[in-house]
């Protein structure tokens, strides 16, 4: 390994000095010039969506700095322009290589798996450096990378090699030879570049995504990204695979539109997907089973939802969301999402709701949708109480089913948006 | 000192409806285009949304989202004998301020003007001889025909997703629509709103008494709509807070609910808020512009140098600009001669309300949802035996039932007390309203110019309105009235309250914000500021957009014409840009 580095080290030394001799010769084939590649780089920085969390607010394209808050503290993501102080400038293909495949930084460093190394390890080689050929094509930004701000010990990057050895399995795809060429397009894009499970997964105390179950719906910073199973009520069972092919495409379909984290990914990327990968996945996802768990998703869970709470919050819906949402809480065709049948409402957990609520919530802007609708905050309308029976309320009207949200989770998530996390005990 | 900035190719003065949809199809063209936009920029969410914009108190009475006269008014009087005063509040007419303009604010009664109100001097000579017009009436043709502008008018109601009822398609009339109208090539892109219980008494009424009733085309989506920009629109909830406020529930057709969610993201476009345009640059020939200069919030004055300049502020505002930068010669009433303030018109309303006992839930409202009978609109009768110019359309306009300021009372009800409240209670569901809505031709009286005496924020003069009703517009009115009182009469009516409007015109109660004229289009230099297609006889990067084009003020709401006329000049203006020069030889 040590190596392998020093002579990536070495080779990629020349190739940075002023008046470098060529490139070493490529003994496969010859490419017919750089442009395929950077092209195909392009293509997958965007499925990769790196551009998301490697720019902050109003900040440079993939200058970095953009908080990432994680349970355990705020990471800032890395300047990945090519500037050679700041940026990757210095990064020979095998850095950028062992950055993307086993989580570590240029110099030796341990990544913390904000970085979704745990899935990009998934990516062909010929992908990963075709993102650093296009990285290379950018202007170089000079900016200083912002330390973490985590707890010790997590502090210690040491710590991750630990956590890396429990929760980490490095290796490319190895595609099903069971399986349709589609359909292990499809696994590969969702389980590599795409690094669905990043939010979708369940995650336990130290923030790993449940590798035995990757899909089975998990929380995302403030919200419950849902089930991609094939369960009915809140899973993706209901929607065809040319449903998911829409929403990836343009940030809504019949059943759903995206918000929050998800508005965020489609807009800057999947709404680029081509024809053909958005194709593989919908062919990937549908072939899911119905929830890894086997709990039977599609049964009423049992939890007790009191008629009087359910009275409350219809009437705070009638008052304040069906003018879009409707009184049957279909929505408006491609306007206002239903909220019927969806099984984002109808996830495990209230959260996605409670943040919609509080926050507003705004579907992508996208080539296909430009408008990019928006629904307003209503946390100056609505108390803790009233926010918790109408979502209640939405969760378990028109057919739909799930446990009710209690005026705690409302109010804890109001304070966390208020003043931060609550400090660690 | 004005601080010098890198130069752009086309500056636009405002950021509303006609500047949103040039710089739409200016960008398109590729070239790099700035708005100076006075106010603040405002979105659907959070700005209107609806959790707070139903609040009738701050939006209708306290004026939220309008011009504030501390920064920009004009001084006012009915004839040159008088001496002109500052108005301190604004009253008979709003204009707005911010980005989307009136076009945020609006109600949304989208019009098409009649084939005859673009000739209109041509059409009356002919048929009632020159004799016919009176002596102090500048009776001026468009340049424009109905013809040219129809696929205009049919790209901006595309554009808004318009709910109505076609009259008259290729030709072929409609059962249920305007059988006045001129020919369209397809029918609107929404069927009309759902009626209102007031609207459907007035439906019944206005047929029986012989007329040709329709429901009014409205900006107001009757179903959810994709716009040709691939925008999205929500289907109105009837709420009845259009007027005076933001739609929050993208059902309204403003800039913000159709063009500018393409445009902002377009990266040769941007614009600027809190940017006072004080005045379009000149160059030594005064024969061309090279920018304008605007004060920001900070007070500073900048000059923007602009390869072409658009003017596409408010009506009034467009000709204050055009004072101060003293470009094109000013008009005067005594000779009149001159183009710029010249045919200043406004609108000619009354109303008559009427009390009966059918409840008419009145809060069920849109902007646009009305019903209309044109029979007496400019052309569409016989004005032999009546001796004016002019008509106006009649309408049950059902725009919401809000409480401090949309009500109607009988005249003999107390106006507080006890009583006030009992005649509320008997009444609000219950009462109704018809509208008049006539036209105004110029007249050589009617003018804006330079005030002599008052000065603004900027230490410029103020822009002076001398403005009456003349005879004939009176007349008309009354005449227009009269046939309002008839449907009235027709709706079952225990009582009715006509509202006859009389001179002279005060300045001070809310009559509409339909100020037109100024820098009126034309084909002869000699009477209009801009040639028809809406380019500066004198200054060929210049142009104008909005109603301050208008010869003189048909008898409808100006938004539609001004949409077809605005895209009626942005093909124009593609045409320009390929070889810069005045598309009209004088």
């Amino acid at each position: 390994m040590r190596h392998g580095v020093l002579l990536a080290v070495l080779l990629a030394l020349p190739a940075g000095m002023p008046g470098a001799a060529e490139p070493p010769p490529q003994h496969a084939r010859t490419a017919p010039g750089p442009y395929p590649t950077i092209a195909r780089g392009r293509y997958l920085t965007r499925i990769a969506d790196c551009k998301a969390c490697h720019t902050a607010d109003n900040g440079v394209p993939f200058a970095g700095q953009r908080a990432v808050p994680t349970p355990f503290g705020t990471i800032y993501s890395t300047n990945i322009t090519p500037d050679k102080t700041t940026g990757i400038g210095r990064y020979s293909d095998e850095d950028f290589w062992r950055a993307m495949h086993l989580g570590i930084d240029r110099t030796g460093r341990h990544m913390y798996p904000a970085f979704p190394y745990q899935f990009y390890s998934r990516m062909s080689r010929a992908d990963v450096l075709s993102i650093k050929a296009y990285l290379d094509t950018l202007d170089p930004v000079r900016m200083e990378n912002k330390p973490v701000e985590l707890p010790w010990p997590m502090s210690m990057r040491w710590v991750m090699k630990v956590w890396n050895g429990m929760y980490f399995d490095p290796g490319v795809y190895q595609p099903d030879p069971h399986k349709s060429a589609q359909w292990n397009r499809g696994a590969y894009l969702v389980q590599g570049a795409g690094h669905c499970a990043a939010c979708h997964s369940p995650k336990n105390m130290l923030g790993a995504p449940d590798l035995d179950n990757p899909l089975g719906g998990g929380m995302a910073e403030n919200v419950f990204a849902p089930n991609l199973g094939n369960g009915k009520r809140d899973g993706l069972g209901l929607w065809t695979a040319a449903d998911i092919a829409e929403y990836l495409h343009t940030g809504s379909n019949r059943w759903s539109a995206a918000a929050g984290p998800m508005a965020e990914v489609v807009q800057q990327s999947t709404q680029y997907l081509s024809q053909a990968d958005v194709r593989a996945i919908a062919t990937y996802l549908k072939d899911l089973p119905k929830q890894s768990d086997d709990s039977g998703d599609d049964e009423a869970p049992a939890h007790h939802i009191d008629e009087d709470v359910m009275a409350r919050g219809k009437a705070v819906y009638v008052d304040n969301c069906e003018g879009c949402h409707m009184r049957d809480g279909r929505g408006l065709a491609d306007v206002f999402p239903p909220l019927a049948d969806t099984s984002a409402i109808q996830a495990a957990q209230a959260q996605t709701l409670i943040e919609a609520v509080l926050v507003g919530a705004q579907k992508p802007a996208t080539r296909a949708r430009p408008t990019g609708l928006r629904m307003p905050s209503f946390a100056d309308k609505l108390d803790d109480g009233e926010i918790a029976a109408v979502i209640t309320y939405i969760r378990n009207a028109w057919g739909n089913h799930a446990s009710p949200a209690s005026t705690g989770d409302v109010a804890n998530l109001r304070s966390i948006l208020r003043n931060g996390p609550p400090p660690q005990s | 000192m004005a601080r010098r900035l890198p130069a752009v190719d086309v500056v636009l003065v405002g950021f509303g409806w006609t500047a949103s949809i040039i710089a739409q199809e200016l960008t398109d063209a590729g070239v790099q285009v700035l708005a100076l936009e006075r106010g603040e920029f405002r979105d659907t969410v959070p700005d209107f949304a609806t959790t707070h914009i139903q609040d009738e108190l701050r939006y209708a009475v306290r004026k939220q989202i309008f011009e504030s006269p501390k920064r920009e008014t004009l001084t006012f009087r009915n004839k040159r004998s008088q001496q002109a005063l500052p108005m301190r509040h604004l009253g008979s007419f709003m204009p707005a301020a911010g980005v989307g303009g009136a076009g945020v604010h609006w109600n949304g009664q989208t019009w098409r003007f009649l084939p005859g109100d673009f000739v209109i001097k041509t059409r009356t000579t002919e048929r009632y001889g020159a004799g016919f017009i009176p002596k102090d009436m500048q009776l001026q043709d468009w340049g424009v025909t109905y013809e040219q502008l129809e696929p205009h008018y049919d790209r901006f109601e595309y554009l808004c997703g318009i709910s109505g009822q076609a009259g008259n398609i290729n030709g072929t009339l409609q059962p249920g629509g305007n059988p006045f109208e001129g020919p369209r090539r397809r029918g609107y892109p929404l069927p009309p709103l759902k009626r209102a219980a007031a609207t459907e008494l007035f439906d019944h009424a206005a047929k029986e008494v012989g007329f040709h009733s329709f429901p009014c085309p409205a900006a107001n989506t009757s179903k959810p709509y994709r716009n040709p920009l691939g925008v999205q629109m929500g289907e109105c909830t009837y709420c009845g807070f259009c007027e005076w406020f933001g739609c929050g529930n993208y059902s309204k057709a403003s800039p913000q609910t159709t063009i500018l969610p393409v445009l902002l993201k377009k990266d040769n476009f941007s614009y600027r808020t809190h940017c006072d345009v004080v005045r379009v640059n000149t160059d030594s020939t005064g024969k061309r512009a090279t920018g304008v200069n605007y004060v920001d919030i900070h007070d500073q004055e900048y000059e923007q140098p602009a390869s072409m300049v658009v003017l596409c502020a408010y009506a009034q505002h467009n000709v204050h600009l055009l004072l101060l930068s003293r470009i094109g010669r000013p008009y005067d009433p005594e000779s009149g001669t001159g183009v710029v303030g010249r045919n200043y018109a406004y609108q000619i309303t009354s109303s008559v309300d009427v009390f009966q006992k059918e409840i008419l839930n009145p809060f069920m409202g849109a902007g646009a949802l009305g019903q209309a009978v044109d029979d007496f609109n400019t052309v569409n009768f016989d004005h032999g035996p009546h001796g004016f110019i002019g008509g106006g359309y009649i309408a049950l306009w059902n725009t919401g039932g809000r409480p401090i300021l949309q009500h109607h009372l009988p005249k003999e009800a107390p106006t507080w007390g006890s009583g006030w409240k009992k005649a509320m209670h008997e009444n609000y569901l219950t009462a109704t309203s018809i509208a008049t809505h006539g036209s105004v031709m110029s007249s050589r009286q009617n003018y804006l110019d330079l005030d002599p005496t008052y000065t603004d924020a900027y230490g410029n003069p103020m822009l002076r309105l001398t403005f009456d009703f003349r005879d004939n517009e009176l007349r008309m009115s009354h005449f227009l009235t009269e046939k309002a009182k008839l449907i009235a009469q027709a709706m079952k009516a225990t009582s009715i309250h006509a509202r006859f409007r009389k001179g002279p015109y005060s300045i001070v109660p809310y009559q509409t914000t339909h100020n037109t004229g100024g820098a009126v289009m034309g084909s002869d230099p000699s009477t209009s500021f801009v040639n028809p297609y809406l380019q500066s006889w004198d200054v060929p990067n210049l142009w104008v957009m909005g109603a301050s084009v208008f010869p003189q003020n048909p008898g409808y709401n100006p938004t539609g014409t001004v949409g077809a006329l605005t895209y009626w000049a942005a093909q124009a203006m593609r045409r320009y840009l390929k070889n810069p020069g005045p598309l009209v030889t004088a």
